[in-house]
C-alpha cells in the first residue's frame, strides 16, 4: 500500500456504494414499505434470515405482525410467499440477489411466476456490490431471471427511485423481482426531476457526442461520467432504464436512432444475458445499428476485496467509464 | 347453498373408492398411458379425504371457506381429478379429455387449468413450503379451514420438505396436515434403495409432528387417522404417512413390477375395469 493512501476494507455486508460526501438517505426500502403498508393491511413482510440486511427491518418494527422471519431456507421463503400470496396477501419477500437467483429459482419460477402470484422478490447485493467474492456477488442475477416468463424485473438506481419504486410494484399486480441498494443509499436523481413508471426508460441528460444506457448504480455513474466528460468537450446523454423487463423498447430505439451517435450500455452486472444484450437485440431487431459497446463485468467470478477497489479493477466505476469512454469515442 | 359439502358413509367411503379408482382407469383408457398405478394406491386416501373430511363446495371450488388440498405431486393429478369428478368438481364426461390438447385435464396438475386443483404441482418437493404459507395466510385471516398437503415418499428426499417440516413446526401450524403417500416406488426404483427415509414417523416427529402411520389402503384406519390428526388440540402440524401398495385394487397390475409409470397394453384398460367391476363394493 502506497504512503498516505487510506485503507480500504472489504465491508461486504455494508456494502455502501455512496462515495465521499455524497447525500444519502438511510433505508429507503424499509421506510418506503412501512409507509405503503400503513394503508395496505395485506403487505406482509417475509425474509430468509436477511432482514436486517435488506432494510426489512424496518418494516418489521412498524408492524411486527406481519413480519414472517422464515429462517435460513430461501426455498421455503419463496414456497411459502406463494402461498400467502395465494391466500390473498403481498408478501415482500426479501433475500440477498444470489440466494434468490441461484438458489431459490425453482420455486420462483413454478411456484410463483407460473402462476403469476403477486409476490415482490426483492434482493439486496445485487451485481457486484459485496466485496466477498463470488458467493454473495450476484454479477449474473439478471441474466437468471430475464429469462423467467411473467416476472417484471427492476433494477433502481437510487434512494428516490427505491422509495418511488415500492408503490408503483405494489400496485402492478403480479410477481416482481427488485434490485436493492440498502443501508445509506445515495441520493442522485432528485436533481433531475425524476419520477419513477414502472415499464418506462427516461432521459436524464440528453447530448450529442455519445448515448449511455443504464440501470440501477450505472445510472448515477453515468451521470457522473457525463460531467466528467464535459472537461473533453464530450456531451453525453445518459438514459435511465430502471425497468429491467418488459423493456422500454420504444424508448430505447427512439434514443438510439440519433444518427451519428454511438450507444454504450452500462450495468453492475455480466455483459451476458443483462441490460447491455437486452439492448444490443433491440436495436437489431429495430434495424437501429450504431457503433455499440458495453461497460460490465467480465463473464468470470469475481475478485474479493474492497468495492472501490474492485469497480475500478471491473471497469464500472466513474474514473474507470470516463477513461473508456475517451478512449472509445 | 350455505354449508360445506359433507358426506355420511352411505355411499361407503369403500363405494367411492372403487368409482374413484374406475374413473381413474377410464382417464387412462382414453390417453393410453398415465400414472394409474399411484392413482390405484392413493384411491382410498382420496375417498376417505374428499368424503369424511374435507369442507368444501363442489360447485363452488374457490369457495374462502373450503379446506385446501394441495396436491405436491403433480403427476397424481389423474388421482386427483378422478377424486374431484366423484365430488362433482369436474363433470364425469369430461374425464374423455384427460391429456388432450386443450384440457383442462392436463397428465400433470396445474392450478391455472383445473377446478379445485389448489397449486402446480410437478416440480416435486414445492407443495409443503406452499402448504406453510397458506396455513400462515389462514391464521393472518382467522380462518378454520385446514391445508392438506398430498406428497409421495420420493418428495423427501428433496431437502426443501425439510425446510418446510421444520418451519410448520416453529409456526406451530396446527391447520396443516401433511398425507404422505408411501408406496415405495420411485422412477428409479423402491425409495428406500435410494435415498431411504426411514425411520419415517420418528423423523416426523423428532421435527416437531403430531406424526401417525397407517395402512393407506385400510380406509377405516386412514379415516381413524384423519379423524385424530383433525381433533387433535397440539399446536403442531400433523403428518399421516400412509403405506399404499402401487395399483390397488387390480392385482394382475399390482403384481407387473417396476410400476411408476406402469405400462398398460392397449387391451389390458378393459380387463382391468372387468376386473375391478367385479370386485364392486357398493
Amino acid at each position: 500500500m502506497s504512503a498516505g493512501k487510506p485503507r480500504l476494507t472489504t465491508s461486504a455486508m455494508i456494502a455502501s456504494i455512496a462515495s465521499e460526501g455524497q447525500r444519502t438517505k438511510p433505508a429507503p426500502f424499509g421506510h418506503a414499505l412501512a409507509a405503503l403498508a400503513a394503508d395496505r393491511p395485506d403487505i406482509v413482510g417475509m425474509t430468509a434470515d436477511l432482514g436486517k440486511y435488506t432494510d426489512l427491518h424496518i418494516f418489521a418494527k412498524a408492524f411486527p405482525d406481519r413480519y414472517y422471519q422464515m429462517g435460513m431456507a430461501e426455498q421455503l421463503l419463496m414456497g411459502a410467499a406463494a402461498g400467502m400470496a395465494r391466500e390473498g396477501f403481498m408478501p415482500f419477500a426479501t433475500t440477498y440477489a444470489v440466494f434468490a437467483a441461484r438458489r431459490a429459482y425453482d420455486f420462483i419460477c413454478l411456484g410463483i411466476a407460473e402462476e403469476k402470484l403477486n409476490v415482490k422478490i426483492v434482493c439486496a447485493l445485487p451485481g457486484l456490490t459485496s466485496g466477498y467474492g463470488p458467493s454473495h456477488q450476484a454479477t449474473e442475477d439478471l441474466a437468471i431471471f430475464r429469462g423467467m416468463p411473467e416476472l417484471t424485473i427492476v433494477d433502481p438506481c437510487d434512494a428516490l427511485e427505491i422509495e418511488q419504486a415500492v408503490p408503483a410494484i405494489a400496485a402492478h399486480r403480479g410477481p416482481v423481482y427488485m434490485r436493492l441498494l440498502r443501508g445509506n443509499v445515495p441520493l442522485v436523481l432528485d436533481e433531475y426531476n425524476y419520477r419513477f413508471e414502472l415499464g418506462k426508460a427516461a432521459l436524464l441528460r440528453d447530448g450529442a457526442d455519445v448515448l449511455i444506457v443504464s440501470s440501477g448504480l450505472m445510472t448515477m455513474r453515468a451521470l457522473e461520467t457525463a460531467n466528467a466528460l464535459r472537461a473533453d468537450r464530450i456531451d453525453a446523454a445518459v438514459l435511465h432504464v430502471p425497468t429491467i423487463k418488459p423493456l422500454d423498447e420504444a424508448t430505447i430505439l427512439t434514443a438510439a436512432a440519433r444518427t451519428g451517435r454511438p450507444v454504450v450500455v452500462a450495468e453492475n452486472h455480466t455483459v451476458i444475458g443483462g441490460l447491455g444484450e437486452a439492448v444490443a437485440a433491440t436495436l437489431l431487431r429495430g434495424g437501429i445499428t450504431p457503433r455499440f459497446r458495453q461497460i460490465g463485468l467480465p463473464d468470470a467470478f469475481l475478485d474479493a476485496g474492497a468495492l472501490p477497489t474492485l469497480h475500478d479493477r471491473y471497469g464500472i466505476s466513474t474514473d474507470a467509464m470516463v477513461q473508456t469512454l475517451r478512449a472509445w469515442l | 347453498m350455505t354449508q360445506p359439502t359433507r358426506f355420511s358413509n352411505a355411499p361407503s367411503l369403500a363405494a367411492r373408492a372403487w368409482r374413484i379408482r374406475r374413473h381413474a382407469l377410464r382417464m387412462g383408457e382414453v390417453q393410453g398411458q398415465g400414472y394409474i398405478a399411484q392413482a390405484l394406491g392413493i384411491a382410498d386416501v382420496l375417498a376417505v379425504a374428499y368424503f369424511h373430511a374435507l369442507a368444501y363446495r363442489a360447485e363452488d371450488p374457490a369457495w374462502e371457506g373450503r379446506d385446501r388440498f394441495l396436491l405436491s405431486i403433480g403427476h397424481y393429478a389423474i388421482a386427483l381429478y378422478a377424486a374431484l369428478i366423484e365430488a362433482g368438481v369436474i363433470p364425469e364426461e369430461e374425464l374423455e379429455t384427460y391429456g388432450a390438447d386443450d384440457s383442462r385435464l392436463p397428465m400433470s396438475g396445474m392450478a391455472t387449468y383445473t377446478p379445485g386443483m389448489e397449486i402446480s404441482g410437478g416440480s416435486l418437493g414445492q407443495g409443503l413450503g406452499m402448504a406453510v404459507g397458506m396455513a400462515l395466510g389462514l391464521k393472518r385471516k382467522t380462518s378454520p379451514a385446514f391445508v392438506y398437503n398430498l406428497m409421495s415418499d420420493g418428495e423427501l428426499g428433496e431437502g426443501a420438505t425439510w425446510e418446510a417440516a421444520m418451519s410448520a413446526a416453529h409456526w406451530k401450524l396446527d391447520n396443516l396436515i401433511c398425507v404422505v403417500d408411501f408406496n415405495n416406488q420411485q422412477a428409479d426404483g423402491p425409495s428406500t434403495d435410494m435415498l431411504c427415509s426411514e425411520p419415517l414417523a420418528p423423523k416426523w416427529a423428532a421435527f416437531g409432528w403430531h406424526a401417525q402411520r397407517v395402512d393407506g389402503n385400510d380406509i377405516d384406519a386412514v379415516r381413524a387417522a384423519f379423524d385424530a390428526a383433525r381433533a387433535l388440540t397440539a399446536p403442531q402440524p400433523r403428518v399421516i404417512i400412509c403405506d399404499t401398495r402401487m395399483a390397488k385394487g387390480v392385482p394382475f397390475l399390482e403384481a407387473r413390477d417396476r410400476n411408476h409409470f406402469l405400462r398398460v397394453e392397449a387391451d389390458e384398460w378393459a380387463k382391468a375395469l372387468d376386473v375391478l367391476d367385479a370386485g364392486r363394493v357398493s
